[in-house]
């Protein structure tokens, strides 16, 4: 949608899945950004590609050509040592955010478990580590992360019961753990209502007249009948754990409230490809109906 | 003859496997009492249950580490029929890596000095899929412990569901690693081994010397546990190719969490685990997808205008502008519905091709919340 309004745009994964490039229906992204729109720029976060840019970037290393079996060690490191991992992603999208080389810089992050982690790298890296270049690099990549004018946290969920309780945690760890801000809860695959409550009781009752149905228009009916049931019971079942949420967000101090749910509708189409990336897009604009190009300030958003 | 009954009369462990959100701790719980409806004896469900929803649908306020039994009254007033016992624990990472150190550390020293260590918590917390490996070691411990007749594993949420069936060879491999060796000399003679080698000159540049040698203390004391680490983890590894060991693989019809469950079932193919069955949860009832409905259907959307829409008013005393638009959305909507239930059916059948048994469980009026929803879920499992 960015890139549709004329903004140059950065969209990277971070769990190597190669869901991105699914969507865009390109050959697997690389630590390299690929164009796969235009103004729409794509790649696949690498920890050892990273640790090769910031070594060049930052310690100057002479020998390239020895990196090879030195970033494998690394990985061992990464692995082991708190938030290494992290932060190596996470700077590299601080740094192309900070050198604007992209106008709004979109992360799907990993899972909601993990993302706490990704984002509160910098500052556990910085309690952890006394001295040394990782150190000095945080205090930078705080200023972005902490800053609500640059990065926002993009909260998706779907309207069922363990998304929706995950959505609460995440914001409450992102506010106790992390400096940075949510900037929406974006709530996908929502089913719109279709019958105001006079035309519901109708359908309750409309098993009454199940045989004037069934003979005219065919022993399908219960079927067809059964199938709107059960679209409705699962809009009104998804329809509570949305109003839970937006009772927590009621209810939570003033860091969290005010925080707009976002809702895109379910489309009953494929559920990846560019095709569904165009829908959704679509949806989105109806639903922020951005202002023009040129207006809003560069940021970065998560997820 | 259903198989997942079978499977869960003639298995010791199970794993329930998936991705994230398809239901995969209410199944596991599921099958726990399908396995105690099924026959005498101890059934253990070890969940995650991250929502802690699971406490409160089996009637506990709360449970722990330790085995509780569900009140067999609990059962009756729920009008759900069991011949066995049902127990359930919860996965607690952080006390079982405590007791993990306490049994493997050699003296109280060590054992006292690793659980202070300031890293200890961070490091268990993230290192090589901390909570996958407590998850199979807790299992291999319950089963060794012999309490129990069937331990059912609800296996964490991982964003790879590859990571908890290597788990413990990553564990072994960690403790075999150059980076480990590394870090655990001693620190005289690394700094000999430092200046030749230009890893650590970077390693110390960029990490910082202080953060190294409070990462170095660490793992000389972890080391000294190697030994008994290294031996748990490959009888674990053992465990998950055990022939009393099968594997459920749970997932909704929907793309991303069959296209997981797919690679899961291939992968424990490849590394010789066995796949006892694949759970498709919250299924669309298959006729949706009929040329039958579509017909009707079809049909009433000619016709929701017509006379029938006079006719059902009459019949319900109910004004007939009301009808007509209740049966025009009825009619008009199916075709989504259809749609995605022609979809479940294909990946159903693809799912079905991939596991000795497969078995789908329709989607429930609303979500589990007590006893005899799961009770009721459990006689879907026994007979589809």
């Amino acid at each position: 949608m960015a890139a549709r309004y004329g903004r140059r745009t950065l969209v990277c994964e971070m769990d190597a899945k190669g869901a991105l490039a699914n969507a865009f229906d390109v050959g697997p992204l690389e630590f390299e950004p690929t164009e796969v729109a235009p103004n729409l720029h794509a790649m696949a976060m690498n920890t050892e590609d990273s640790l090769r840019e910031y070594l060049r970037l930052f310690v100057r290393i002479p020998f390239l050509g020895r990196i090879g079996p030195l970033a494998s060690t690394f990985d061992f490191v990464a692995d082991a040592a708190p938030g290494v991992k992290e932060i190596l992603g996470v700077g590299k999208l601080c740094w192309e955010v900070r050198e604007r080389n992209y106008d709004l810089v979109v992360v799907d992050a990993e899972a909601s478990g993990h993302i706490v982690s990704q984002i509160g790298a910098a500052r556990v890296i910085a309690d952890l580590v006394q001295v040394g270049l990782v150190r000095d690099q945080t205090q930078w990549m705080l200023d972005i992360l902490d800053d609500p004018m640059r990065t926002g946290v993009a909260v998706v969920t779907t309207p069922e019961e363990m998304p929706v309780t995950e959505t609460i945690e995440l914001l409450a760890r992102l506010r106790a753990e992390t400096g940075a801000h949510a900037a929406a809860v974006i709530a996908n695959r929502v089913l719109p209502a279709v019958f105001n409550r006079r035309e519901q009781s109708i359908v309750d009752r409309l098993d009454d007249a199940m045989a004037l149905l069934v003979d005219a228009v065919g022993p399908g009916a219960c079927t067809v009948l059964a199938a709107a049931r059960l679209t409705e019971s699962r809009r009104s079942t998804g329809a509570t754990h949305l109003d839970r949420l937006r009772n927590w967000i009621a209810d939570s101090d003033d860091v969290v409230d005010g925080l707009p749910i976002i809702t895109v509708p379910e489309l009953f189409a494929r559920a990846s490809g560019p095709r569904v990336v165009s829908l959704v897009a679509d949806a989105l604009t109806d639903e922020l109906d951005p202002e023009p190009i040129g207006r809003s300030a560069g940021g970065k958003r998560h997820e | 003859m259903n198989d997942l009954d079978n499977l869960l009369a003639s298995r010791e462990m199970i794993l329930v496997a998936g991705s994230g959100g398809v239901g995969k701790t209410t199944i596991a719980a599921a099958l726990g009492i399908a396995a105690a409806s099924r026959q005498k004896g101890r059934v253990l469900v070890l969940t995650v249950d991250p929502a802690r929803r699971l406490a409160t649908a089996l009637g506990l306020d709360e449970f722990g580490n330790t085995p509780t039994r569900i009140d067999p009254a609990a059962f009756s007033d729920a009008g759900v029929k069991v011949r066995g016992e049902m127990w359930v624990a919860m996965l607690d990472t952080k006390a079982g890596w405590d007791e993990l150190i306490t049994r493997h550390a050699p003296d109280a020293g060590i054992r006292d000095a690793v659980l202070a260590n300031p890293l200890y918590e961070n490091i268990t917390n993230r290192f090589v899929h901390s909570h996958e490996y407590l998850a199979m070691e807790q299992l291999h411990d319950l089963h060794a412990r012999g309490d129990f007749d069937l331990v059912i594993v609800d296996t964490p949420p991982s964003r790879n569901a590859l990571s908890i069936l290597d788990a413990p060879g990553r564990m072994v491999e960690f403790f075999g690693s150059r980076l480990l060796r590394w870090l655990t000399v001693p620190y005289r003679s690394r700094l000999f081994t430092m200046a030749s080698k230009p890893f650590y000159q970077v390693a110390d540049r960029v990490l910082g010397s202080r953060f190294l040698q409070d990462i170095a203390d660490f793992f000389v004391l972890f080391q000294a546990m190697e030994g008994g680490f290294v031996r748990r983890a490959r009888e674990v590894e053992a465990l998950l190719v055990d022939p009393r060991t099968a594997f459920v693989v749970v997932t909704t019809l929907e793309t991303a969490p069959s296209h997981e469950a797919r690679f899961l079932a291939r992968s424990l193919v490849e590394r010789h685990m066995c796949l006892g069955a694949i759970v498709a949860n919250r299924v669309l009832p298959e006729e949706l997808a009929g040329g039958e409905a579509a017909d009707s259907a079809a049909a009433l959307l000619e016709q929701a205008s017509g006379s029938l829409a006079a006719s059902i008013a009459k019949q319900l005393d109910v004004p007939v502008k009301h009808v007509r638009a209740v049966l025009t959305q009825i009619a008009s909507r199916f075709d989504d519905v259809a749609l995605v239930a022609a979809r479940e059916s294909d990946r159903r059948s693809e799912l079905a091709a991939m596991a000795p048994t497969m078995v789908s469980v329709p989607w429930l009026e609303g979500d589990i919340h007590d006893l005899a929803g799961l009770g009721r879920l459990a006689g879907y499992l026994r007979n589809p």
